[in-house]
């Protein structure tokens, strides 16, 4: 049996000995070009002259191009508005990309492009929410609401009601390979190598700059060295550079960002400001809520319009809330366009109803993990006793979500109770409550949050997948399909169901690069699907091979087809058992096609965003963290320092390779809510564009003990061998950093800290302060 | 200039043209591509290599090293982790078994600095590896990795022996790269050439290259000055020399000054501690430089050489202002001198992330008490003005005064009157003064027995 099974990462030996080739380690051809883009200093300027005589006069630079020497579309934008890629006559942020370099070396190109001197007439930059809400500066023309239920009505039944705001900060990718991309002209035709979890979008967007089909364009990918949704749409500019200078010089052409022009130029997670009220009985049941998200978009559309989609969607986080209302606020800023970011807007949706949540419980003096519980969805038919999943007995009412996707797989009560017990949560909270009557200047905080994330694209189309088989003569497979490999072990999964299929050693298959000319139009390797969806039209094209060879096989043997069976390396009919090399040899000189396509598309769902209603997932993935935390309250320091985790993968593909997409996901996700801070100062310049001064997560910072451990239940609805995707859903485990962070706070005085995010030091300080009642 | 060095245990000779290319660049340029570019300023240690001289192995960052740097050592990449045949490095097997990569980007980075410290015997893993960033694992694997090797014996292949220095030549003063072996040849040197800009560790040179851009016109590299290398004990004091790294210091500091120690456990990370010296992080006069803080509150006193001529000051009045230091053209830092014993110092440093990152605020308190009262003081912070400075003002309200909550709640409004601090990316002004108040009352609390936050188990 291969699924099921703990197997490393397909690249997990040429990691280690630094032999996995990366874009920039490809060996290019004699006489390559390198490339740089000279940067916007201004946030909102109109260029009123643009002298480019000292970047063209500097060492080894070959050619410069401006706006108007692109020859075809000057877009670089994967949504239906335009972003050029080269601002034309006025700049929107400051590090916009103004003019393209080519130079014989990489450091040439970069020293040249600064030579530029550039006038500029300011405008008025917009760069914070309330900047642009008081000019008006939305996408899509004002806010999107949606709402169910009488919220009015609601808040009159409510005996309590809370009300706040909470910033939420946005987060760099900081994936370690920074955006590259390298073109080679070929005939009619470029190819491009770049690191991008979208190919066809780079092939799309590369035929449209070159004025040609997209035929005419091949994109490979192999590997990204992390990827995180900041290289769903942020490389396109690069590709596209290299595939426009490549035809302007005839010369290959490589581009990779130095890490500061990475951070400057391209988007980041969302920052949100969200305004919350909600209220309940006094049982504790929600009976109205209130969200207003006030979302960061930049200068351009690129992904927000879906992401803010995604946060509304998830502003009921685990919760049956009755009656809703968000209103979604995607404001145009004169900064980096912000963009895909691992859970894609959800964080931020659910992260502000947990924060109210949170706030709900202290004013009612109720325990918040009782009060989550008591507003949790109704439980999955069956779901209390797993071993039976066809018993009927225990009648429950279905619940929908606010847009009107009943919750049929609602596994959170167990799933809660069972992490409790094995993080031994009760006694531990009590020895918190302890501990912290002991001690003044230090504070221990622990909390409980759960996740439940819906999985499909909610650009309904974007869900289908495809896949390329071939089975040699030798017996050995390879396969290509349309996901990218970012890190996450989606191509590992993705052999192992080939050799369930043919029942032979992973060894035997072996995946190729990304390729548009091996699988078309294809969607990002994003929303968690790469499996969900590679991993079906994988299998499918396996089973249209093995059929072929069952068929042969019946044949030659006399038994039916369904009686021929691929297990441990044979192929089995009856008395006989060939080994699988064998049976292909034998097929293919019986003239059987021993190489096919698989396709796939997502049933089940319809999803109408005008309207905010349908069923836009096919199914939910669940978890749910408890972290320890301990603060100084004399500086706001703080440490993590127990995290139990219990996370739904379904039918888990590959443990090991799941609990490393949980472990990643969980301290990412801490960074996030903790030390990750971007700083954009009072002219829209982003001061944090480095590892100097952007802190991610380093080793010390993971919790001190980290319990993972996977609730091990197939999946309801017929994904990947019942498996549920990995990729965003344990991000949101992190919240419980915040909240234990903010009970630490609440430890210290009478009144709500309001602790904001992120929770560095000072804003983990200005919550003790608030807490103690000191200004 | 040419340079000789080990690659992989194969000798290399190499001319060197442009002597601030960094090892980084030469290396991907000769196709060894499995050291990234993670950052090209020493924060993420994607570029990690070992370097062995004479003074052992260590690992460091290549985007900071500069191709002189090689001059007579043994440089170790990735390339040169398994063995000659193939063998897997325990590190590096163990790393795959523990899923210890993902995206794998990083992990060349974090199998060297492992590899490293394996053969070193250091089981510290997360002080060891705190200057390696992976954004996909979230670390836990890769200790678990870790721990798994580090009971494995240190391949053979991973000995080596730097080249024999009589047989290299060491560059001459014509060259564009200048390399001393001696302190009074550096001297000789710079008096004719005060503009030249001489490089120890490059850990902050080298980002006036990467980053910056710059050309630094003549350059002279004082890797090989091995005179100013030394600690020297005398009866009442430690005699720093400016080229003993932060690595060799914090070793030295363990037992004499803990917090001291415990404070350069804090400064960057391994790959920078072994690059970077003690006399570079003075000289260069950064606000934010952790050393001299404490340092100034231990009374430290700095010796400047020019030509011939030495001369030594209070460690405090180096710092002039914010960009300008108490240096003559062509006079260079020499060496420290501080106390044998200090017991009455705390060190503090604040920042957003506890290791590898850059103080929003470092504090250091040496006070001693006599009668139950603060009998002197000298307080020392960076992060809150244009230089690290001393608290005059504070120094005097808590003198005299016993060390109580009350008492030095009463005495902190002094520090308004030492600092304006500033707001930037790493702390708002409000919060330094609120931070740096809030070091003397935890001074005073640890006094009384209260555990760190570091020390907090869960």
């Amino acid at each position: 049996m291969s699924i099921g099974t703990t197997k490393t990462h397909d690249s997990a030996h040429l990691h280690v000995t630094g032999t996995a080739r990366y874009v920039d380690d490809i060996p290019v051809p004699v006489g390559t070009l390198h490339l740089a883009f000279g940067l916007s200093a201004h946030a909102h300027a109109t260029i009123t002259d643009l002298d480019l005589s000292a970047v063209r006069a500097a060492p080894g630079v070959v050619k410069v191009l401006v706006p108007g020497d692109m020859p075809f579309a000057n877009n670089a934008s994967p949504a239906p508005d335009p972003e050029p890629v080269l601002a034309e006559g006025v700049v929107n942020y400051i590090g916009q990309p103004i003019f393209l370099v080519a130079a014989t070396t990489h450091l040439a190109a970069r020293k040249a492009a600064r030579l530029a001197k550039i006038n500029y007439a300011p405008r008025t930059a917009i760069l914070t929410v309330e900047d642009a809400l008081a000019a008006n500066s939305h996408f899509e023309g004002g806010p999107v609401t949606w709402a169910r239920g009488d919220v009015a009505a609601g808040f009159a039944q409510a005996t309590h009601v809370v009300e706040g705001t909470l910033d939420i900060g946005g987060q760099e990718h900081f994936y370690l390979e920074g955006q590259a991309a390298l073109a080679l002209p070929d005939d009619q035709g470029i190819v491009i190598r770049c690191s991008s979890q979208h190919p066809t979008e780079i092939q799309h967007k590369v035929a449209d700059a070159l004025g040609c089909a997209m035929h005419d364009v091949r994109v490979e990918m192999r590997r990204m060295g992390g990827g995180f949704g900041g290289k769903e749409s942020q490389g396109n500019h690069l590709a596209i550079a290299c595939a426009v200078m490549a035809r302007a010089t005839a010369r290959a052409c490589k581009m990779r960002y130095d890490r500061d022009d990475d951070m400057m130029i391209t988007g980041k997670r969302h920052d949100f400001k969200v305004k919350y009220r909600i209220g309940a009985d006094k049982s504790g049941k929600i009976v109205a809520a209130e969200f207003t998200h006030l979302a960061r978009c930049g200068w351009s559309p690129d992904l927000s319009l879906p992401v803010c989609d995604r946060a509304m969607l998830h502003a009921d986080s685990a919760y049956f809330l009755p009656n809703i209302r968000i209103e979604s606020h995607r404001l145009r800023t004169n900064t980096q366009s912000a963009t895909a970011f691992r859970g894609f807007g959800g964080p931020q949706g659910m992260l502000a109803t947990e924060a109210a949540m949170d706030h709900l419980a202290f004013v009612m003096g109720l325990d918040p993990t009782e009060l989550r519980k008591r507003n949790y969805y109704a439980a999955a038919l069956g779901a209390a006793c797993p071993q039976t999943p066809g018993d009927i007995s225990i009648k429950r009412k279905v619940q929908s979500t606010p847009y009107g996707q009943p919750v049929e797989d609602f596994i959170l009560h167990e799933l809660t109770a069972e992490l409790q017990k094995s993080a031994d949560f009760a006694a531990r909270k009590a020895a918190v409550a302890a501990w912290n009557s002991t001690n003044t200047t230090l504070k221990k905080g622990i909390a409980f949050s759960p996740v439940k994330f819906g999985i499909s694209f909610t650009l309904t189309h974007l869900n289908q997948a495809g896949a390329l088989v071939h089975v040699y003569a030798d017996g050995s497979i390879q396969l290509s399909h349309g996901g990218t490999e970012m890190g996450q072990g989606l191509h590992r999964k993705v052999c192992q169901v080939a050799a369930q299929v043919f029942g032979v050693d992973d060894g035997s298959v072996r995946i190729t690069a990304t390729a548009t000319d091996k699988v078309p139009n294809t969607s990002a390797t994003a929303a968690s699907s790469g499996a969900d969806l590679n991993g079906m039209a994988v299998k499918a094209a396996c089973e249209t091979i093995k059929a072929r060879m069952a068929a042969f096989v019946a044949e030659q043997t006399g038994c039916a087809p369904q009686e021929v069976r691929f297990e441990g390396g044979n192929v089995i009919a009856g008395e006989t058992a060939l080994p699988f090399a064998k049976a292909a040899k034998l097929a293919y000189e019986s003239r059987v096609s021993l190489s096919s396509t698989g396709f796939y598309a997502t049933p089940e769902i319809s999803w109408d965003r005008i309207k905010g209603q349908g069923r836009p997932f096919f199914y939910f993935a669940y978890g749910a963290a408890i972290t320890e935390v301990v603060i100084d309250t004399l500086t706001g320091e703080n440490r993590i320092l127990r995290t139990d985790i219990l996370h739904d993968a379904g039918a888990s593909l590959n443990p090991g390779i799941d609990i490393g997409q949980i472990e990643g996901g969980y301290v990412q996700g801490a960074g996030w809510l903790t030390t990750e801070e971007l700083v954009w100062d009072d002219n829209g310049r982003l001061r944090t564009h480095a590892p100097s001064t952007y802190k991610i997560p380093a080793c010390s910072d993971r919790p001190r003990i980290f319990n993972v451990a996977l609730w091990d239940q197939p999946n309801r609805v017929e994904t990947i061998y019942r498996s549920k995707a990995t990729g965003e859903p344990p991000f949101m485990l992190a919240i419980s950093t915040y909240l234990a962070l903010s009970n630490a706070c609440q430890a210290c005085g009478p009144n709500w800290p309001d602790l904001q995010t992120p929770a560095t030091p000072e804003a983990v300080l200005a919550a003790v302060n608030r807490a103690r009642g000191a200004t | 200039m040419n340079i000789t060095f080990l690659l992989n245990g194969e000798t290399r000779r190499v001319a060197v043209t442009d002597p601030t290319q960094s090892v980084l660049d030469w290396l991907r340029a000769e196709w060894l591509s499995g050291t990234k570019e993670g950052c090209n300023e020493g924060d993420c240690g994607a570029c990690s290599v070992l370097l062995t001289d004479d003074n052992g192995t260590k690992p460091l960052n290549a985007c900071l090293m500069m191709m002189p740097h090689l001059q007579g050592k043994a440089l170790r990449t990735i390339e040169g982790i398994a063995g000659p045949d193939g063998t897997l490095h325990p590190v590096q097997q163990a790393m795959i078994d523990h899923h210890g990569s993902q995206c794998g980007f990083c992990t060349p980075g974090f199998v060297v600095t492992m590899a490293g410290a394996h053969l070193n015997g250091q089981t510290d893993h997360d002080d060891q590896l705190a200057g390696n960033l992976c954004r996909c694992t979230g670390y836990a694997p890769i200790i678990r990795a870790a721990k798994a090797a580090q009971s494995a014996p240190a391949p053979d292949w991973m000995r080596d022996r730097p080249v024999d220095l009589d047989t290299v030549m060491l560059g001459d003063e014509d060259a564009n790269a200048f390399l001393p072996r001696h302190s009074d040849d550096l001297a000789a040197w710079y008096l004719t050439y005060p503009d030249a800009t001489l490089i120890a560790g490059a850990t902050d040179v080298g980002l006036w290259v990467t980053k910056q851009l710059r050309d630094l016109g003549k350059v002279a590299f004082l890797g090989h000055c091995s005179d100013l290398q030394h600690i020297e004990e005398t009866s009442d004091s430690f005699v720093i020399g400016a080229g003993v790294t932060i690595a060799t210091l914090r070793k030295a500091m363990t037992t004499p000054h803990p917090s001291f120690a415990g404070l350069l456990r804090r400064f960057a990370s391994e790959q920078v501690r072994q690059a970077a010296t003690i006399g570079g992080n003075i000289a260069n006069g950064s606000p934010i430089g952790d050393s001299a803080p404490a340092l100034i509150a231990m009374g430290a006193e700095l010796t400047l050489r020019r030509g011939d001529s030495l001369r030594t000051i209070a460690l405090e009045d180096f710092f002039v202002e914010y960009g300008k230091q108490d240096r003559a053209p062509g006079e260079f830092v020499h060496s420290i001198t501080i106390p044998k014993t200090a017991p009455g110092l705390a060190c503090y440093k604040l920042s957003k992330r506890f290791d590898q990152d850059i103080s929003a605020v470092c504090g250091c308190l040496n006070l001693t008490q006599e009668g139950g009262k603060t009998a002197s003081a000298r307080i020392a912070f960076g992060g809150m003005a244009g230089i690290p400075k001393r608290a005059y003002a504070l120094e005097a309200a808590l003198i005299g005064q016993p060390l109580s909550e009350a008492a030095i709640t009463a005495a902190l409004p002094a520090l308004e009157d030492d600092f304006q601090p500033m707001s930037d990316m790493r702390a708002s002004r409000a919060y330094r003064m609120q931070a740096a108040k809030a070091m003397v009352l935890r001074y005073a609390r640890e006094a009384s027995g209260q555990p760190s936050i570091l020390e907090v188990q869960p």
